[in-house]
């Protein structure tokens, strides 16, 4: 019998299923994975000290590229820590649109996660059928916020600008004829909210599809059933939040037990895994789409009904209007200093977190009371669940490691910052 | 929350007693500092007091507090005309209670400034163990126990502590292809250092007439 030698195998950072810059050193007895170490920070760029020279405003933005999957949820974490330090009351309309884009970043990242994960596992389809449903929520940041992933959306003190009333259409083309253009067209006849309702309709019928293709599906479960199994006590020792520490069966969500803006007023509920293992924190997630939708009807209701102010009159922390500022020396004085020297934060520390679609995402600020962030740490819950994969994956064959990484939900713009 | 704030601060009181170093409460948060030599027993009592049970550490982060309240002019540098009294170097635990629903903030620092050290608490909490080897790559502390304590963030071979406030934004090296040799190869920064926005301090109530 010939003799098998244990070996080690270099996977990625230029691996399809290692998403994104994953460096991983595989110790493998035949296919048994013995040890597994992550090299990571091939996409470090120092988030956390360039925020420390620029000014509170400008280092907004870089939250967007940290998990560049869900943009919003980042940074709404920040903006809470300034605002929670600066002692910035938000406009009740702006609450409820940041957590109307909150849910919608959910779905967005959700449905990238399970189009990935499907690819790595075998079922193409996914990704399709993903892709044609995000498109719809990329239109709707779009329409706030001009772009389509870097949103820069929220400020400290609310969001940039009210929803529009307002859809842009499509134009005919070359590619795209009259017809197609109508058809393309007759769901952006009326305002944002009814764009994205009328995407919190066609939905659920969506999501069964990816059940009817995923949750049966023999193969499917022969990936996911069994791999990467993580009890309770172990999943708070590696420090897990979010769907890992939920699949494991801890009913944990800050959204309910630590609610921030309006989530206490949102109506909806928690799901829970059972085994911890991979297929379990599949099902979290895409219960967890379901969910976002039920939050995004009720933000959609309340947002119809209740015009208002969508960021702080304080001229200290938010810019003036626009046509006071062409017209009062007092507004157009402080639109100078307000982007040129910046806001100056109260001295201080605060540590602010939000449910974001990975887990807890977490802002550590503390500031020494000049134009810009002394420190700022960022929590990002990737980070902590890379940490944990070698114990995870250990055992396990090499084909399950792409398993674990994909339902462990990683991007590398938040792991190295 | 603020009643909850207030039991747990009577708790810890109670379990530590003369080993906190200071407690305070602000913005509905509570710090609690303590001294790198007794940093071991107080986490090992956090995590398994019943009526402290903090089960996660969510985060763990280093900071240098050379420049505390220094501003900085046109080239970047900082005006410390008033260095910082105290320790320069301090390792912050964020710590969560799923049990009690509550967070932590403990304050560890360090008792050389040349050489900043403490213990891990990679026994206590395993998370630690890379969010031990980033505050050990970002600013040089070093882990006491820590059985694989290497860099993580930055390049293999990079010199220096790069969040340590005295190395520069930019950075020291540079790196390009160099078609004569034709390998890659590092060579001291070209970039002049520049700072659009000064950092600036204002008086508390700045403009508020």
């Amino acid at each position: 019998m010939a003799e098998i030698k244990n070996y080690t195998l270099n996977f990625g950072p230029q691996h399809p299923a290692a998403h994104g810059v994953l460096r991983l050193v595989l110790e493998l007895d035949g296919e048994v994975v013995e040890r597994a170490d992550p090299h990571i920070g091939l996409l470090h760029r120092g988030t956390e000290k360039l925020a420390e020279h620029k000014t509170f405003l400008q280092a907004m933005p870089y939250m967007d590229r940290l998990d560049y999957v869900s943009p919003m949820c980042n940074e709404h974490a920040y903006v809470m820590a300034v605002e929670k330090l600066a002692g910035i009351q938000v406009p009740i309309r702006a609450q409820y649109i940041r957590v109307m884009y909150d849910e919608i970043t959910r779905i967005l990242n959700h449905l990238l996660w399970l189009g990935a994960v499907g690819i790595d596992l075998g079922a193409m389809t996914m990704f399709f059928y993903a892709f044609r449903d995000r498109e719809d929520l990329v239109d709707a940041y779009e329409a706030v916020a001009g772009a389509r992933l870097h949103a820069a959306y929220y400020r400290p003190g609310g969001v940039y600008r009210d929803l529009p009333e307002v859809m842009p259409h499509y134009k005919e083309s070359k590619i795209h004829n009259a017809a197609d253009v109508k058809r393309m067209n007759e769901n952006r006849q009326g305002s944002l909210l009814d764009f994205i309702e009328d995407f919190t309709v066609r939905f659920p019928k969506h999501i069964d599809e990816f059940e009817t293709l995923l949750t049966d599906n023999r193969i499917w479960k022969q990936r996911t059933v069994g791999i990467g199994v993580v009890t309770p006590e172990r999943a708070m020792a590696l420090g897990f939040t979010g769907p890992m520490l939920r699949g494991s069966g801890i009913a944990w969500d800050l959204r309910k037990k630590q609610p921030y803006e309006v989530y206490d007023k949102m109506d909806f509920d928690i799901p829970v895994g059972v085994e911890g293992d991979c297929y379990d924190r599949y099902l979290v997630r895409v219960e967890e789409m379901r969910q976002s939708l039920r939050i995004i009807r009720q933000c959609i209701d309340w947002l119809r009904k209740n015009p208002g102010p969508v960021m702080a009159d304080d001229l200290k922390y938010a810019p003036p209007k626009r046509e006071a500022m062409k017209q009062n020396m007092e507004e157009l004085i402080h639109h100078f200093k307000f982007f040129t020297e910046g806001m100056h934060v109260p001295a201080g520390e605060v540590y602010s977190a939000v449910e974001h679609p990975k887990g807890e995402f977490g802002i550590y600020l503390a500031s020494d009371g000049a134009n810009k962030p002394y420190r700022m740490k960022i929590r990002a819950p990737g980070f902590t669940h890379l940490s944990s994969l070698d114990e995870m994956t250990r055992g396990h064959m090499i084909a399950d490691v792409v398993a674990i990484i994909g339902t462990q939900d990683i991007v590398f713009g938040e792991v190295d910052r | 929350m603020t009643t909850d704030l207030k039991i747990l601060k009577s708790n810890l009181a109670e379990a530590f007693g003369s080993k906190v170093v200071s407690l305070q409460e602000r913005l509905g948060e509570l710090t609690m500092v303590v001294k790198a030599a007794d940093m071991l027993s107080v986490f090992t009592r956090l995590r398994d007091d019943a009526h402290l049970r903090f089960e996660e550490l969510i985060d763990l982060c280093g900071i240098d507090y050379s420049t505390y309240g220094s501003e900085t002019c046109e080239d970047g540098r900082y005006l410390a005309d008033q260095p910082h009294q105290g320790p320069r170097f301090a390792t912050i635990y964020h710590l969560l209670s799923i049990t009690h629903n509550i967070r932590l903030r403990v304050r560890v620092f360090a008792d050389d400034d040349a050489m900043p050290m403490m213990d891990s608490v990679i026994g206590v909490w395993p998370v630690a163990n890379w969010y031990e080897r980033e505050a050990f790559d970002l600013y040089g502390t070093i882990f006491k126990g820590h059985p694989d304590l290497r860099r993580l963030l930055t390049d293999y071979g990079f010199v220096g502590n790069p969040f340590r406030k005295d190395f520069p934004l930019s950075g020291t090296v540079e790196m390009r292809y160099d078609a004569d040799q034709r390998r890659v190869i590092y060579e001291p920064v070209s970039i002049e250092p520049r700072e659009v926005t000064p950092r600036t301090m204002r008086e508390e109530q700045y403009g508020r007439n």
